[in-house]
């Protein structure tokens, strides 16, 4: 046990309905840096979670250097020498570098003040060990997000950490601060430490990694030496499980094309996305994510501002330039985030339910209470929400229910696109099931619908059609039957071969 | 009791009935008809800024000009009676609106299209306004003597018992009603606060929905501007110096939500009326005019730690006889 800094074993985690983790195990040595790869929801932030002390693990052990720990708090997480580098930084803007670095442990003299002399000379002295030259006095908004990690870096060997987690570190890197941060991970391994290292990109798997972790599910896969397996093998160790008879898939006759869209650009997100929808047919949008997927279908709906291209909608050329355009034009988007995105939780089911197309409801001069009624009564019906009447405030719903009335208020609008940002991320397995079913039944009712998921089984169970995304372009399109899952997550990691 | 609280305008006007009761227990001249008349008229500029200061707060924001407004847009209403006395009436209550709405619109657009914050941004032109009474008076007041005589007597004209401004503010809060309860503009007002992101997403405009709200804001203080004006017989810088927390208070006293949002006409209403009376009362109660500033303020803190307590997280209904409880309730 000696030669490992730290060891999970067994760790279990569920959340209410979903089981995010199963009986995993991993052991980090000093000096290695592993990789731990898995697709999106495989558990990857879970595990990070756990070792962060943000979560405790519902089963199963913790060891730091053979010593059985329970983290109660990311504090004691610290004191057994663990810190995380996250994806999106977690600091604090208006501080300076130096607070940034020392924050929750600020030197302090005899006085019980806090001594700013040291604790500039301490952090100028850690940003020189990892050859960053950035002041120590510069708030933390004044600099780039490489730089950002570099102080979060900084702030993991202030507390002497021996095993430094990144978080999907390269995310928002250009190519050569991402040489920058390897050649410090390549320094951390030289010092001793040990490194895990959470990434999408198999090309920066391997250049960095020693060893690997595999996820799937919540479940460990696989593990081992990264010279040991190959790109095809380890893609086919990520999605390896049979995925088409969980969905059964409605047959649904596709009709005529609704929308084309002709080269949907923007300045900073998105890039020539070009696709045709006919009325029946589910397009699965697929991807890594942040690879631009909801922010070309918030271009599409009139949130991001388009640079180029053009929507076409039952042969009609539309100029979008705000949502509610697209509302009128009959195009939805129903938003990844429901409840913080779509409920407005001071307003009545009602006035939820019809806000969309409130221009619908006027009668003259005033809205008409009546026909608001008749609808969200129709709509309120039909997806089965729960509540004493129409009237009461969604702050008193429960929050299945509260994402049913989102859905009727986009349902209200009559919609002929619909698009459905991620929209079973999050909820429990039975819920999914609900909200697959009623994704075919929009189908079969002629809707053309836009489905963007991270999760391999549902695009591959739903989709008559896959579009993949890659840094912000569409990099493949599959057909249902034409696909695999190592052709689709092939594309989307860019591991070319894999697609072969 | 405590279902009372749940329903924050019945414990309100329960709370107004019993402190009125007790009042009139001790000086039953206070609960006379004419005393209710002036005490109606005394609060019904408060019942219209009140309501006008909801629809800015329901977008989340603030309108701490509404004062200095008030006292400009009276003033310029003043200028006009002083120097064209046989512009028709309705004229000079126009000017007094139109610069009220000019001056709010250009805090709703600056808000709402350069994104300054409210408090930030009418804090400044508060100050602004102001000092611009002073340059386009030059420095003077107008008294009653320089002001028309019609001018002065529309606000103390008794129709069917009650003064004109009380029956102008009973328009003001039917109009209010019905914006904001049947018009999209006014359900948007509540949207935008409610949830910004998710408004966005219905294709809410919240720019729009805020240069409205300040607009309104804008329009009710010249109107109130002229009222005030006329009453009192006098126009000059200090005007109603400091009267915009008042009609704050009458806000949250009345339930409105400074996270925005939440709020209702009827709340807001009583909300005024509370602070009506009581800054009425006390002098009838001949409290001594140095503990009046102490009492209101301690009033005020009372309503709003009880309005707090409704503010609660509400209770969810999930348990099915829950639910068919709450129906049988309503």
């Amino acid at each position: 046990m000696s030669d490992h800094i730290l060891t999970l074993s067994g760790v279990s985690k569920s959340f209410p309905g979903v089981r995010a983790l199963h009986n995993v195990s991993l052991s980090l040595k000093p000096g290695r840096v592993t990789a731990v790869v898995g697709e999106n929801g495989a558990g990857k932030s879970t595990i990070v979670k756990i070792l962060t002390g943000i979560y405790p693990p519902d089963e199963g052990d913790i060891a730091v250097r053979g010593e059985v720990k329970s983290f109660s708090s990311p504090r004691d997480a610290w004191a057994a020498g663990i810190a995380a580098i996250h994806q999106e930084t977690v600091m604090f803007d208006e501080l300076s570098v130096a607070e940034n670095i020392f924050m929750g442990h600020m030197p302090t003299g005899s006085s019980r003040f806090v001594d700013w002399p040291e604790m500039h000379t301490k952090s100028a002295a850690l940003l020189k060990r990892i050859y960053a030259a950035i002041p120590t006095d510069f708030k933390l908004k004044r600099l780039s997000v490489a730089q950002k990690h570099l102080v979060e870096i900084a702030r993991a060997l202030s507390h002497e950490a021996q095993v430094v987690i990144m978080d999907e570190p390269t995310a928002a890197l250009s190519a050569n601060e991402i040489d920058d941060l390897f050649r410090i991970v390549a320094q951390l391994k030289a010092e001793g430490r040990a490194v895990v290292f959470i990434s999408h990109k198999f090309d920066e798997i391997f250049r960095i990694a020693d060893d690997f972790v595999c996820l799937r599910d919540g479940e460990k896969v696989g593990d081992g030496a990264i010279v040991s397996v190959n790109e095809p093998q380890l893609v086919r160790m990520m999605v390896g499980r049979p995925v088409d008879q969980v969905f059964p898939k409605r047959d649904v006759p596709i009709g005529e094309s609704v929308l084309v869209v002709d080269g949907l650009s923007n300045a900073t997100e998105y890039a020539d996305i070009s696709f045709e929808l006919r009325k029946g047919e589910i397009l699965g949008l697929y991807g890594l994510v942040g690879a631009g997927r909801t922010e070309a279908m918030q271009g599409l709906f009139g949130i991001t501002p388009i640079t180029r291209g053009t929507v076409t909608l039952e042969g009609k050329r539309l100029s979008i330039d705000a949502p509610s355009d697209a509302i009128a034009a009959g195009i939805s988007y129903v938003p990844e985030d429901r409840q913080d995105q779509g409920a407005i939780l001071s307003l009545g089911i009602r006035e939820n339910v019809t806000l969309a197309n409130l221009f619908k409801h006027v009668r003259g001069l005033f809205l008409s209470r009546s026909s608001e009624q008749a609808q969200t009564r129709t709509l309120g019906r039909r997806l089965a929400v729960k509540a004493a009447n129409w009237e009461q405030r969604l702050a008193e719903l429960s929050g299945g229910n509260q994402q049913k009335v989102v859905i009727a208020k986009w349902l209200a609008t009559r919609p002929k696109v619909i698009v459905l940002d991620e929209p079973t991320k999050g909820i429990d397995i039975g819920s999914k099931a609900a909200v697959h079913d009623f994704i075919g039944e929009l189908a079969s009712e002629g809707l053309a619908v836009v489905l963007i998921t991270s999760e391999l089984p549902e695009v591959m169970g739903l989709a008559d059609r896959v579009i993949v995304m890659k840094e912000g372009r569409i990099v493949a399109e599959f057909k249902r039957g034409e696909w695999s899952a190592e052709k689709i997550v092939g594309a989307a990691t860019g591991a070319a071969r894999a697609a072969a | 009791m405590k279902a009372l609280f749940k329903h924050r305008e019945l414990a309100l006007a329960v709370l107004l009935v019993i402190g009125v009761a007790a009042i009139g227990g001790y000086q039953p001249a206070f609960l006379e008809w004419d005393n209710i008349g002036d005490v109606l008229t005394e609060t019904s500029v408060l019942f219209m800024m009140a309501l006008a200061q909801m629809a800015v707060i329901l977008t989340r924001g603030i309108d701490l000009s509404v004062a200095a407004n008030l006292a400009l847009s009276g003033m310029i209403a003043a200028l006009v009676s002083q120097y064209h006395p046989d512009t028709p009436l309705f004229l000079m209550i126009l000017a007094g609106i139109l610069s009220g709405l000019a001056l709010g619109m250009i805090n709703g657009a600056l808000i709402a299209f350069l994104g300054i914050p409210p408090i930030v941004m009418t804090l400044g032109t508060l100050a602004v306004f102001r000092g611009m009474i002073i340059l386009i008076a030059g420095g003077d007041q107008v008294n009653a003597s320089e002001m028309g005589v019609a001018f002065q007597a529309f606000p103390k004209q008794v129709i069917l018992g009650l003064t004109t401004p009380v029956w102008i503010a009973a328009g003001v809060s039917i109009l209010f009603w019905i914006f904001l309860n049947s018009t999209r503009s006014g359900r948007g007002l509540y949207a935008v606060g409610g949830n910004p992101v998710a408004a966005r997403y219905c294709g809410i405009d919240q720019r729009k929905q805020e240069l409205i709200a300040y607009a309104i804001s804008g329009a009710v203080a010249g109107l109130c501007g002229y009222l005030w004006v006329a009453r009192y017989g006098v126009a000059y810088s200090e005007i109603a110096n400091g009267y915009e927390l008042t009609v704050i208070a009458a806000c949250v006293i009345g339930g409105v939500s400074i996270g925005g949002g939440v709020g209702t006409v009827a709340g807001t209403l009583l909300g005024a009326l509370f602070l009506g009376i009581v800054m009425t009362a006390l002098p009838v109660l001949q409290i001594s005019p140095f503990w009046q500033m102490a009492i209101s303020g301690a009033v005020i803190l009372a309503a709003v730690i009880i309005n707090a307590r409704a503010e609660r997280r509400p209770d969810k209904l999930i348990l099915p006889e829950a639910r068919r409880l709450r129906r049988i309730r309503a």
